[in-house]
């Protein structure tokens, strides 16, 4: 048997249990993960998860079920599971379920790779990190700690619609930090962001990222920060880095427009979304400058693939278009119940979760300036980057961000550095603030995306160039 | 002998085996089912399970250090295991920091497991949602309700062997009304200790009372906490102030010996029962004290970090702990004097746990909840974060209006600093985290100030 055999085995067991719509993924999954610490590893593991996930619609109640177990007899039983637990979800009924067309039936996707990263030796990925933190901790920094994490994941997905869609998804990233101590506070900075820079792409992302030659410039500038003036507290203008425009995309955009958010189906952990279906097309979000699209076939990024967890294909779609608030991340279910005509958004983080509604690539289109115009042309502001902490209300509103590094802007000028930056405000409100934008976009990647109960980690891709603000609070203090 | 066990022990012969003998290793298998019924809209939406068996694998092997896993538990993925995790170890830099291994030693007895529990089927999950729905009596409601069982077993080339099983159980839900949310939560070792209807009485009561919010300046606020929100401040204080590898880096506000609490403060980690009686390096996990009286005592330690901080092991190893440090799951503070707290039922917002610390507020908040809270300075332990699930006033100790949700800033050992508290509720309640295996036991604490600093409207 092949992994679509034990898929097909799968879903044929859950239709014969009484499913009306089955489908099934058969996951394998090695991940690597090394940290250093001080210029010695500290932590190296090498991980490999392999089994099969069975989703079930019985009526209009679903149900899950996953073993790693790849039998015949193990994808029979897991089928006949999930529509058991389909059954007993019609206990407490919910409104009809219906399922959106998913696109294409045979097909087969890998992403781009150069450096099979789990081919390079544990050495030279070794060298690298004990190199890169031992130069910050030669630099002066009182800990630095680096890391690089690689996910390599096959996936075969059947569905009683017909799909049968194979992928390969290689996925990479590394970053390093340094941190100094003062009197009873830490300074970070962290190169090229505060948990590095992830993609679908091979080691060759890693080479790019120079970990090792901007260890001492962190190290240093951790150290400075120690004796920076703090943020100043008021209102005034912001311009932010592109790194930490990423997060503000991808807390106050991304997750607002996830359409079971909006539907209510995460009220009690994740929470909701400030956004009314009914204003889809409407709504004024941002500024004019404000174009904010969903493209999980951005090469590279870390959002990317070919078709989602429900066999859609991966299409490019706008989900602000100059200021206005036109679509949402769909799943097949939640857009059926919504009225729309698409779906593609549904991920899994293996094959022993529920695929959900997840951020692909969300990004911003670029501006016509660059960071040098933007600044030259602000007469007093503070410039913000590389995120530090991150906080949004549960309606996808109210954020507060901590970033690690400020600076001055006076008479067009970058000026000198500030401590303990920080700034708050209100999604749209900040977001139709937006009247600078820079060309100059990184799609950065978002590891960590925590969802779901049981929880999920999502990898994301967020677009990204550093943009202006006006009227905005910083400073917030404790 | 429990499957996990053979199979830690097969992966320990099998390294031996291609290792030689001068190999350092540990082994363990876990077994982990999880169930969670989801609900939405007053539906369930997502209805999940899945059984797992996952093999890990650590080997110290000529001065280096390499960890592996696998889910794939016949002969030839354990095979594969062992092969990749020995070569891992070859190609890997010297590991200077290297602890050694957990010498034999017993486990703590355990109370007995609930069988029933670990076999808890999908409808008696649904049953549950079905009465916590039919208790909000039309609002609109959402949460789960999840079982977890798990079974493990250790082995270690220095003679450790120890397995152990454990279960449990977990409900949490809002009511929702007019834009007003009202919440409960509670965890068990056993599912008949969940009560649906009780919990969406309290979630759809304190929804009732969160109507026509009012919007206060921001600034200094006495405060009742109720459990629910004490649970993050446990969470905070055992991720970054307890942690281990924090307090040998020095990023952590802990001063073992220092009066860094208020003496009514005792701070506890009670793994027994909750979860595994064991941790990923074999060490066996008993009570321990972080805070007696207000004095900082200990932080949890993996072998890794108290070797650096000259310390031993508490038990708190886990996959993550050499990198992310080893974190209390199973924190616990301790209860105030009894005073006849009434039943946890009532129409008014206030949980019977903070009711007698809300009639001794002359102004100040009644805090439900709080959400996505982060660090601001590690060291300090200033967290930004909001409210959520109900903020009321309080005036002369009777609840008077509804407050929208509000941010605040705050240094969390601060709030619980020497003079800070004010009173402790009498009942500590055990509570879920998002995560299975992660459990706070908190009563309500009344705190003399606390730092909000905006509203959540702007």
């Amino acid at each position: 048997m092949d992994h679509f055999d034990e898929a097909g085995t799968a879903v044929q067991a859950a239709l014969d249990a009484g499913a009306r719509y089955a489908d099934a993924r058969v996951m394998l999954r090695r991940t690597e993960t090394m940290s250093a610490r001080d210029g010695e590893v500290e932590d190296l593991s090498s991980d490999e998860s392999a089994g099969i996930g069975v989703r079930a619609l019985v009526g209009s109640s679903w149900g899950f079920y996953a073993v790693p177990d790849l039998s015949d007899s193990a994808a029979r039983a897991a089928g006949r599971r999930a529509a058991e637990i389909a059954a007993a979800s019609a206990i407490v009924p919910g409104p009809a379920i219906d399922l959106v067309p998913a696109g294409a039936g045979t097909a087969s996707w890998a992403s781009e790779c150069v450096i099979d990263p789990l081919s390079v030796p544990l050495s030279t990925k070794g060298d690298l990190l004990v190199a890169a933190t031992a130069a910050a901790k030669d630099a002066g920094a009182d800990l630095a700690e680096g890391i690089y994490q690689i996910w390599d994941t096959r996936k075969w997905f059947v569905s009683s619609d017909g799909h049968r869609i194979d992928q390969h998804i290689r996925e990479c990233g590394a970053g390093i930090t340094a941190s100094a101590y003062g009197d009873g506070e830490i300074q970070r900075r962290s190169w090229p962001s505060h948990r590095g820079q992830y993609g679908t792409r091979g080691w060759e992302l890693v080479d790019e990222l120079a970990l090792t030659d901007n260890a001492a410039r962190m190290a240093d500038e951790a150290r400075a920060l120690l004796t920076a003036p703090l943020c100043p507290s008021g209102e005034t203008t912001l311009i932010l880095g592109g790194e930490q425009l990423a997060l503000q995309i991808h807390e106050s955009v991304g997750h607002a427009i996830e359409l079971d958010r909006i539907l209510g189906w995460e009220a009690a952990f994740a929470g909701t979304s400030w956004l009314d279906l009914d204003q889809l097309g409407t709504l004024r979000y941002g500024s004019d400058l404000m174009n904010i699209t969903i493209d999980p076939t951005i090469p590279g990024a870390l959002g990317s693939f070919g078709y989602d967890d429900e066999g859609s294909p991966a299409v490019k779609r706008d989900a602000v278009r100059n200021g206005r608030w036109v679509g949402v991340l769909a799943g097949r279910d939640s857009a059926a119940m919504a009225g729309l005509d698409y779906a593609g958004s549904v991920r899994s983080d293996g094959w022993a979760r529920l695929p959900m509604v997840r951020m692909t690539n969300v990004g911003l289109e670029p501006g016509p300036h660059t960071l040098d115009e933007i600044i030259a042309a602000t007469d007093d502001g503070v410039l913000m980057d590389i995120n530090r902490s991150w906080s949004i209300d549960d309606r996808r509103l109210n954020f507060q961000f901590g970033c690690e590094i400020g600076y001055e802007v006076k008479n067009g000028k970058r000026g000198r550095m500030l401590r303990n930056p920080t700034y708050t405000g209100i999604g749209p409100k900040f977001w139709q603030s937006m009247d600078m934008l820079s060309s100059e976009t990184v799609a950065w990647g978002t590891p960590n995306c925590g969802k779901g109960q049981p929880g999920q980690i999502g990898h994301t891709g967020h677009p990204a160039a550093p943009a202006r603000f006006t009227n905005v609070r910083v400073g917030v203090r404790g | 002998m429990s499957a996990e066990l053979d199979i830690a022990g097969r992966v320990i012969e099998l390294t031996r085996r291609l290792a030689g003998t001068g190999a350092e290793a540990e082994a363990v298998a876990d077994h982990s089912a999880q169930a969670l019924t989801r609900f939405a809209n007053s539906a369930i939406h997502q209805n999940v399970a899945d059984a797992t068996t996952t093999v890990w694998l650590r080997l110290h092997l000529d001065g280096r250090t390499a960890a592996g896993s696998t889910t794939v538990t016949d002969a030839d993925g354990l095979q594969s295991l062992v092969e990749r995790t020995i070569a891992a170890s070859r190609l890997s830099p010297p590991d200077a920091a290297w602890p050694g291994l957990t010498a034999p030693a017993p486990l703590r007895p355990v109370e007995a497991f609930d069988e029933a529990t670990a076999a808890a089927s999908p409808r008696e999950r649904a049953e549950r949602v079905r009465d916590f729905v039919q208790a909000a009596d039309g609002l609109e409601t959402a949460g789960f309700c999840r079982t977890a069982y798990s079974s493990g077993g250790f082995v270690n080339t220095a003679g450790q062997s120890v397995e152990g099983r454990a279960a449990e159980a977990a409900m949490d839900g809002i009511a929702r009304l007019d834009g007003a949310d009202g919440v409960s939560r509670r965890a068990s070792e056993h599912l008949a200790d969940l009560d649906g209807a009780a919990l969406g009485a309290r979630a759809a009561a304190k929804a009732r009372a969160g109507g026509r919010p009012i919007e206060l300046p921001p600034g200094r606020y006495e405060v009742v906490l109720e459990p629910t929100a004490v649970a993050d401040l446990l969470s905070n204080l055992a991720t970054f102030g307890f942690n281990g590898k924090s307090f040998a880096q020095h990023q952590s506000f802990a001063e073992l010996g220092t009066q860094q609490f208020d003496p009514a403060i005792t701070i506890t980690d009670e793994p027994l029962g909750a979860t595994l009686p064991f941790d990923l390096e074999g060490t066996p996990r008993d009570t321990l004290v972080l805070v007696r009286d207000g004095i900082t005592t200990a932080v949890s330690h993996d072998r890794t970090s108290a070797a650096e901080a000259g310390a031993t092991s508490t038990g708190h190893a886990s996959g993550s702990s050499r990198s992310w440090g080893p974190i209390a799951a199973n924190v616990r503070l301790a209860p105030g004097p009894a005073t006849g707290a009434a039943a946890d039922t009532g129409d008014g917002p206030t949980a019977a746990s903070a009711r007698a610390l809300v009639s001794g507020i002359r102004r100040g908040l009644l805090i439900t909840d709080f959400w996505y809270t982060r660090v601001l300075d590690q060291k300090s332990l200033v967290i930004t974060g909001l409210t959520r699930n109900g903020v009321w006033l309080v005036e002369d100790g009777e609840v008077t209006a509804a407050v929208g949700n509000m941010r605040f800033t705050q240094s969390y050992p601060d709030a619980l600093g020497p003079g800070s508290v004010l009173g402790i509720g009498a009942e500590a309640i055990p509570l879920p985290d998002r995560w299975s295996g992660v459990r706070y036991t908190a009563p309500a604490l009344h705190l003399k100030s606390w730092n909000l600093t905006g509203n959540a409207s702007g």
